[in-house]
């Protein structure tokens, strides 16, 4: 395989079209197993199409994606559905948060348990028959109070999700998807609508998560503080087409990135 | 909740053994101190519930929009009715078409089958015991319908589903009132032996009411609540949103099923007619007036609609104010009950108990404020 030992997700070729429409064009990556990739570009540059596209949403029209799961074998995952991917050891957070908003904190938390709990709904209908089902959802239950705790979410766990600020909601979807226990997280523009103090809180918080989960984490995200200031290698994405990647020093002086954010003009200045 | 401490706990726990100790106790009292009607209303009570916990699961906690509850209790009720009825009472019942020869003894096939079938088959000697089994078998069958029709219909969602399903009942009624050697079209089935009193429905109000609250506490009522709220997010944290849906449907229906049987049993006597869309439209209402997506919403919501239903029929009597006389307009008491509906869903929208749950700690924060219904079974924690 192409895939070098060290990598822990592989994009080959992935095409995707809507009609005429080329939302993500022949992109090829591959990202390091414990890194922190960011993936930027302007806006409609395909970036949340490649999120949809790697967590099985979009089946993609050309190319692959492979995945090398915790141990060593490499799955194929493009064309799984989403519950799958999410059971390959992927999770996702979405650009515009989306909670189970009548549930409550805690309750978020547990249904990201589920892809991992090996009872069956059925043994609950049974008082007493089934201990190992009932120690398991006690389990759960304590292990998402754990998560809510290490999150600083603990204050909220009975309270409907859709009553949360709005930086508690991010983390939310943060600690539901930790819950699914994954190796690889993606994060959809983590840092939108905080402040730059915020925001600043937000890079140490993504490296305390990768260390802590032991992750590999790829994000998308505007805030170039956060992108320059926590990302070990960035790919740059313009109108579906990969333009660059690098280090962070790379990009900030590559002259193709500066023009698809300020045109062609702002190179030359 | 979790917040419950110790000391609340055992008060709680103490509570609810006494309030169904209570209302075990109405229950024995009940038969020998109250009049006929007032049994007959108590029995509707227990099965609208039934009825409407099961629609609930499928609309109120996963949120597919379904409308062919109906149809499941038609297959509920027709299955167990021909499972109790005697093959003398059915040889005099099929006179437009005779009956199809398999159906006129049905409990032979069972009974050989206990009696020879030894350590294997042995235990389905239960399957004798005629009206008990047959409930079961209803809820059987028309849970089996259920799947049938989920696995094509439920890729579907919101309205969409809603007018798939109902067609679906549609079709399930139309067929009934069509195979004359199976089901006596469209003259029904009468003189069923009437078994359920107060204790069968009752009994079997509390085996859905404890198997309803132990499913949806359990991670996978959150998990059927999560694919109600968001199915996008639910499929992102690996549930497989569409076996999810399949199964609570699935589920929903035996409780359909069950509840029509019990129905069929009440009444002793049913025809196609009585499955039509109103049927859907009454549990809807139960459902709609409860408390979406609330367990102990759905039985102040039967307990509601059942006695509004019958205690509005004076509307429809003839009544003289001084010279004027104004003949009984039959369906008044429906249009009555609309505008309380739509006064409902103006001023509550999401019903009496919204998505909450009764709970005694709930019960005492509020109990000093204002007077609170109590629910009646007491399953609080």
């Amino acid at each position: 395989m192409t895939n070098a030992p060290a990598h822990i997700l592989t994009l080959n070729d992935v095409t995707l079209r809507f009609g005429g429409l080329v939302a993500v064009n022949g992109l090829s990556l591959s990202i390091e197993k414990g890194s922190i990739a960011g993936l930027i570009g302007p806006n409609g540059a395909g970036k949340t199409s490649v999120f949809n596209v790697i967590t099985g949403f979009y089946m993609p029209s050309s190319g692959h994606v492979d995945f090398r799961s915790e141990d060593g074998g490499i799955i194929r995952i493009t064309g799984l559905p989403p519950h799958k991917v999410c059971k390959a050891g992927l999770a996702r957070t979405f650009q515009n948060i989306r909670l189970f908003t009548n549930e409550t904190v805690l309750q978020n938390v547990m249904v990201g348990s589920y892809v991992r709990q090996k009872s069956r709904w059925w043994m609950s209908l049974m008082p007493g028959l089934f201990r190992g089902a009932e120690r398991e959802e006690l389990e759960i239950r304590e292990r998402s109070m754990r998560l809510l705790n290490r999150l600083g979410l603990e204050a909220y766990a009975n309270a409907p999700a859709s009553s949360l600020p709005y930086g508690a909601q991010r983390r939310l979807e943060i600690a539901r998807a930790l819950a699914t226990e994954p190796q690889f997280l993606l994060l959809d523009e983590p840092a939108a609508g905080m402040n730059p103090q915020e925001s600043a809180e937000l890079l140490g918080f993504i490296r305390e998560l990768r260390s802590d989960f032991d992750l590999t984490i790829l994000l998308i995200e505007h805030d170039m503080k956060v992108v320059m200031g926590v990302c070990e290698r960035i790919w740059v994405m313009d109108q579906g087409a990969l333009i660059a990647s690098g280090t962070p020093e790379e990009i900030r002086e590559n002259p193709r990135v500066i023009e698809a954010y300020l045109g062609k003009d702002a190179v030359n200045a | 909740m979790n917040g419950t401490t110790g000391k609340n706990k055992t008060r709680n726990n103490l509570l609810t053994a006494v309030s169904v100790v209570l209302f075990v106790v109405f229950l024995s009292w009940a038969p020998g101190n109250l009049n006929g009607y007032t049994i007959r209303i108590l029995n509707l009570i227990a099965i609208n519930a039934i009825l409407g916990l099961s629609l609930n699961l499928i609309y109120g906690m996963t949120g597919m929009f379904s409308l062919g509850h109906a149809g499941f209790m038609a297959i509920g009720a027709y299955v167990s009715a021909l499972l109790i009825l005697s093959p003398q009472q059915k040889e005099l019942m099929w006179i437009l078409e005779p009956i199809a020869p398999w159906l006129l003894n049905l409990k032979a096939p069972f009974t050989a089958l206990a009696e020879k079938g030894g350590p294997l088959f042995g235990w389905l000697a239960f399957l004798q015991v005629p009206f008990l089994s047959s409930l079961f078998l209803a809820g059987l069958v028309a849970s089996l319908f259920g799947l049938l029709i989920a696995l094509p219909v439920l890729r579907l969602g919101g309205d969409y589903l809603g007018i798939a399903t109902l067609g679906f009942s549609e079709i399930i009624r139309i067929m009934i009132t069509n195979m004359t050697p199976i089901t006596n079209g469209s003259l029904g089935l009468k003189g069923l032996p009437s078994y359920a009193g107060l204790w069968t429905n009752y009994g079997c109000l509390a085996a859905v009411l404890i198997c309803m609250t132990r499913l949806m506490r359990s991670n996978f009522g959150n998990v059927l609540r999560a694919v109600r709220d968001d199915e996008i997010a639910a499929k992102t944290m690996g549930i497989d949103t569409f076996r999810a849906r399949v199964l609570a449907f699935t589920l929903g229906c035996f409780g359909g099923g069950l509840g029509g049987a019990l129905m069929g049993n009440l009444i002793t006597t049913i025809d196609p007619k009585m499955f039509m869309i109103t049927q859907t439209y009454s549990l809807l209402m139960i459902v709609v007036v409860g408390g979406l997506g609330s367990i102990t919403g759905s039985i102040v919501g039967a307990v509601l609609v059942t006695t509004m239903l019958e205690w509005l029929r004076f509307v429809e009597n003839p009544v003289s104010i001084g010279a004027f006389q104004i003949p009984g307009i039959p369906g008044m008491r429906m249009v009555i009950f609309s505008l309380l509906l739509i006064i409902v869903i103006i001023f509550r929208r999401e019903g009496i108990m919204g998505m909450r749950e009764f709970t005694w700690d709930w019960f005492f924060r509020n109990s000093s404020a204002q007077a609170e219904p109590q629910s009646k079974g007491g399953e609080a924690q």
